[in-house]
């Protein structure tokens, strides 16, 4: 099979029919029986007059509600032009041709006429060309035309499309095509290939590397630490025509931009520790059934915070805000502990009010109220503002030390690591399974020193490991 | 009332999996199938799915579906101008966008759903209506029920008990309707009825109508019974058996591709960027100390994301500096209120903390996420 690819400019892309013209209707809806060549930079596409056709039920005016196409754009016959609307039946307009777009006879909300001219389209003896690159493929044989014809019905596919089918050697008439009018998108050909081969299939032949194989094993051997579950990455359609995407950044990202610009401007330093969760782990196990008896989900974060309320107490400082020229120090009075979280549409950060006036108990259900709340989509700005010291429990998805960004008008933040089974030596200097976590404090260097952080990580981290110990200090 | 068990759906998966090919060799001329799902972005999937695979030339398709409670509007609609958003959200009922045209509907399982497939040549409305009409005179003949030509049907000449809308593809085409059994009229009526004030759009309008529940009119009838008729006048019209196939609107292996159809109809993109472009002119009344202050506010919101805002504050009300971030934040979001939050409370946290700034803020920006 030779394949040849001619490169055609952007500028002259319209100009698609360096060729042969030919407009008998044959050679519209079976074009690749002719080859393609450039010849001059001169059009000769033919323009057609593409008619609004009949809409049923003697509806002689519809509106027109949205262009699917613009002027210039190529169009391959099938493709959606438009979207009308008559008496509350939507019509979607296809094209009858293949070509380009020229003009437009109406506008959104205008009233199009059933026999009248809707678009101009300049038609296309080559089939549904991309921009890029003008396909040359030799003439087909009856029995693989463009549009193949199998039982009597057709089946349609881009170039493109065909192309990666060829390549594979998949005949077209086995795959099930699930786009509009069954045909036959990139996806159906992948989903067919991993059929038949029963693996997701990688992106190019690339040389396969090898681990070195030792002496003493005649295969290498596959990873035996099952014990530890890796995440299983979730598998996509592998795009073969990767073209970049731009798109602007707005919403959560945007919000994302702005906050961590200004944290920025913060100097950070950090302070990590691990933290031995065994005891809190059986207690939590304890209470979580006097927790469900009362409607809550009683996670390991209700502990966290109230544990870093009670560290804030000893060291306010850490729930203070500098202000704009760094000549002022406001202390604050409210402990609003915010907690970091993933929602759908990105990160989102409410926080929990007055955490030094609520019992552990009252900071489960409120975070299970923020918690459905963020999910929905519908945290009020009294949820999202007035955070004066943060927590972000990213060991829920992983990781053990982070570097958190501080978030602005604060100057301290944790990061909280999985909870991992570890071996540790016990005071007797036996080895015993102790469940240990990391956090990862950043402090702004400005007002917070290295050893008021690491106190305060001392006291929070005492009692957490000894939550007995929190009765003592609890207001 | 015949319900084959889902092991017909075998039978029918070994036929549906060849798409656009004649699977009737017996050629009979329709198919009646019913929907195991309450989901409406499923059912509307399907309505998709079999609008782009199926081959309706020598078989039609009736269709029928419930749904749990949610608000369908048609394929040109804005939804801020149709229904109370706030209080779907509030109540958790869904937001559907269907690709047919015609106005908002409130669904719940008191309303049943009919699709009538056929090819594009034999798209008729008025006869798949008088079909309904049909059917419901021959379970209960003393109801006066008939069609209008705006293609409803009405209870007792006054009440509408079902609205219609269609889509028309290339080859093929289906026409929809409602039909009311016991739906709640209080959410309907609630729900349906928009409290945004300053939109002004060419999308198409919903025409408010006064609606009664069949199940009013006589307390013995049930969804089922209604759709048990139905189904059956289908059956005799279409000299086929009168059996109704159950199908799963999850299952891929029989409806490949579906599970896409099914996401699309969820993203926002579709529900509301497909809303055409509207404006909203309005004049907040803030409630601020001891006074109301009147601002005017100016949006032009295309493919659901706000295009130009302009807020007509009072001078030196909000630091200027703070007042150009929060109209550059705006533009090119979402008009969407979760959105706008998250962005607004961003901007506190760079700006200086201020009790008197962050009440005047406050104030502001939940007006502005009231209008979404």
């Amino acid at each position: 099979v030779c394949i040849h690819r001619v490169r055609s400019c952007s500028s002259i892309r319209f100009i698609k029919s360096k060729y042969v013209c030919v407009f008998d209707r044959s050679a519209l809806k079976f074009s690749h029986q002719q080859r393609l060549f450039r010849t001059s930079a001169v059009s000769c596409g033919q323009i057609v007059q593409f008619k609004l056709s009949d809409i049923g039920e003697g509806i002689t005016e519809v509106t027109v509600k949205e262009w699917y196409i613009k002027e210039g754009d190529s169009v391959s016959q099938f493709d959606s032009i438009c979207e009308v609307q008559s008496d509350k039946a939507s019509v979607t307009i296809t094209s009858r041709y293949d070509g380009v777009i020229r003009k437009l006879h109406y506008s959104i909300d205008d009233i199009a006429f059933v026999g009248k001219p809707l678009v101009d389209i300049e038609i296309d003896a080559s089939k549904g060309v991309a921009s890029e690159d003008v396909v040359e493929t030799p003439p087909m044989s009856h029995e693989e035309h463009t549009h193949q014809e199998i039982k009597g019905h057709k089946t349609l596919a881009t170039p493109a499309v065909r192309r990666l089918a060829m390549e594979n050697n998949i005949k077209l008439s086995e795959v099930v095509g699930t786009g509009k009018d069954n045909r036959i998108l990139k996806e159906d050909i992948l989903n067919y290939l991993a059929k038949q081969t029963g693996a997701i299939l990688p992106p190019s032949p690339k040389a396969e590397i090898v681990p070195p194989l030792r002496k003493t094993e005649a295969v290498p051997a596959a990873p035996k630490d099952k014990a530890r579950k890796i995440p299983v990455p979730v598998s996509r359609p592998i795009a073969f025509s990767g073209k970049d995407k731009t798109e602007p950044v707005t919403g959560f990202q945007k919000a994302m931009v702005k906050t961590m610009s200004a944290a920025l401007k913060i100097p950070h330093f950090g302070y990590c520790d691990e933290i031995d969760l065994t005891q809190l782990v059986q207690l939590r196990e304890e209470l979580k059934p006097v927790a469900e008896i009362r409607g809550v989900k009683l996670s390991f974060m209700p502990f966290f915070i109230k544990a870093a309320s009670l560290g804030l107490l000893q060291y306010p400082i850490l729930n203070a805000s500098l202000d704009e020229n760094c000549q002022n120090v406001t202390y604050k009075a409210s402990h609003n502990i915010g907690v970091a979280m993933d929602t759908e549409q990105g990160l989102i950060v409410p926080n929990v009010k007055n955490v030094e006036v609520c019992s552990v108990f009252d900071i489960a259900v409120e975070l299970n109220r923020l918690q459905s709340l963020g999910s929905a989509g519908q945290l009020g700005t009294s949820d999202l503002t007035g955070g004066t010291f943060t927590l972000s429990n990213v060991g829920t998805i992983g990781g053990t030390y982070t570097k958190p960004m501080i978030l602005p008008p604060e100057v301290a933040i944790g990061a909280l690591g999985k909870i991992q089974v570890l071996p540790r030596f016990n005071g007797k200097g036996e080895v015993f399974k102790a469940q240990i976590m990391n956090v990862s404090w950043s402090a702004d260097h400005r007002i917070i020193d290295g050893a008021t952080m690491a106190r305060f990580s001392n006291l929070w981290k005492s009692y957490l490991e000894n939550p007995a110990s929190m009765l003592l200090d609890l207001k | 009332m015949v319900l084959q068990s889902l092991k017909n759906c075998y039978w029918l998966s070994c036929v549906l999996r060849t798409p656009k090919a004649c699977f009737w060799s017996t050629a009979s001329g329709g198919l009646i199938i019913q929907s195991v799902s309450n989901d409406v972005y499923q059912n509307l999937a399907v309505e998709d799915w079999i609008h782009d695979h199926m081959d309706l030339e020598k078989q039609q398709v009736l269709f029928l579906w419930r749904n749990s409670p949610a608000v369908v509007i048609g394929r040109h609609q804005n939804p801020w101008q149709e229904c109370n958003l706030r209080l779907l959200r509030q109540k958790n009922i869904k937001l559907a966008r269907r690709r047919s045209g015609g106005g908002t509907v409130y669904h719940d399982l008191g309303n049943i759903n009919l699709t009538f497939f056929t090819t594009r040549k034999k798209y008729e409305r008025m006869e798949n209506l008088k079909l309904v009409v049909k059917a419901l005179k021959a379970l209960r003949p003393q109801l006066d029920v008939h069609v209008t030509d705006r293609y409803d049907i009405l209870l007792g000449r006054q009440y509408k008990i079902s609205g219609t809308a269609a889509k028309l593809g290339r080859t093929s085409a289906y026409h929809h309707c409602t039909l009311l059994c016991n739906a709640d009229k209080f959410v309907l009526s609630s729900v349906l009825k928009s409290p945004y004030k300053g939109l002004k759009s060419n999308a198409t309008p919903s025409v408010p109508a006064s609606v009664k529940n069949l199940f009013e009119e006589d307390p013995s009838l049930t969804s089922e019974m209604l759709l048990d008729a139905i189904a059956r006048e289908y059956a005799t019209q279409h000299q086929i058996d009168h059996h109704i196939t159950l199908i799963n609107p999850a299952d891929e292996t029989l409806l490949p591709g579906i599970s896409n159809k099914t996401k699309e109809l969820q993203t926002w993109e579709w529900v509301y960027g497909k809303t055409p472009k509207f404006s909203v002119s309005t004049c907040l009344k803030m409630a601020y100390k001891d006074s109301v202050l009147d601002v005017k506010v100016n949006m032009d919101v295309k493919h659901g994301r706000i295009e130009v805002c302009n807020i007509d504050l009072p001078e030196q009300w909000l630091p200027p500096g703070l007042y150009s971030e929060l109209v550059k934040s705006l533009t090119g979001s979402k008009f969407c209120p979760n959105e706008t939050t998250t962005l607004v409370t961003t901007l506190l946290r760079v700006c200086p903390q201020d009790d008197e700034l962050y009440s005047r803020w406050s104030s502001l920006c939940e007006n502005m996420i009231r209008l979404m």
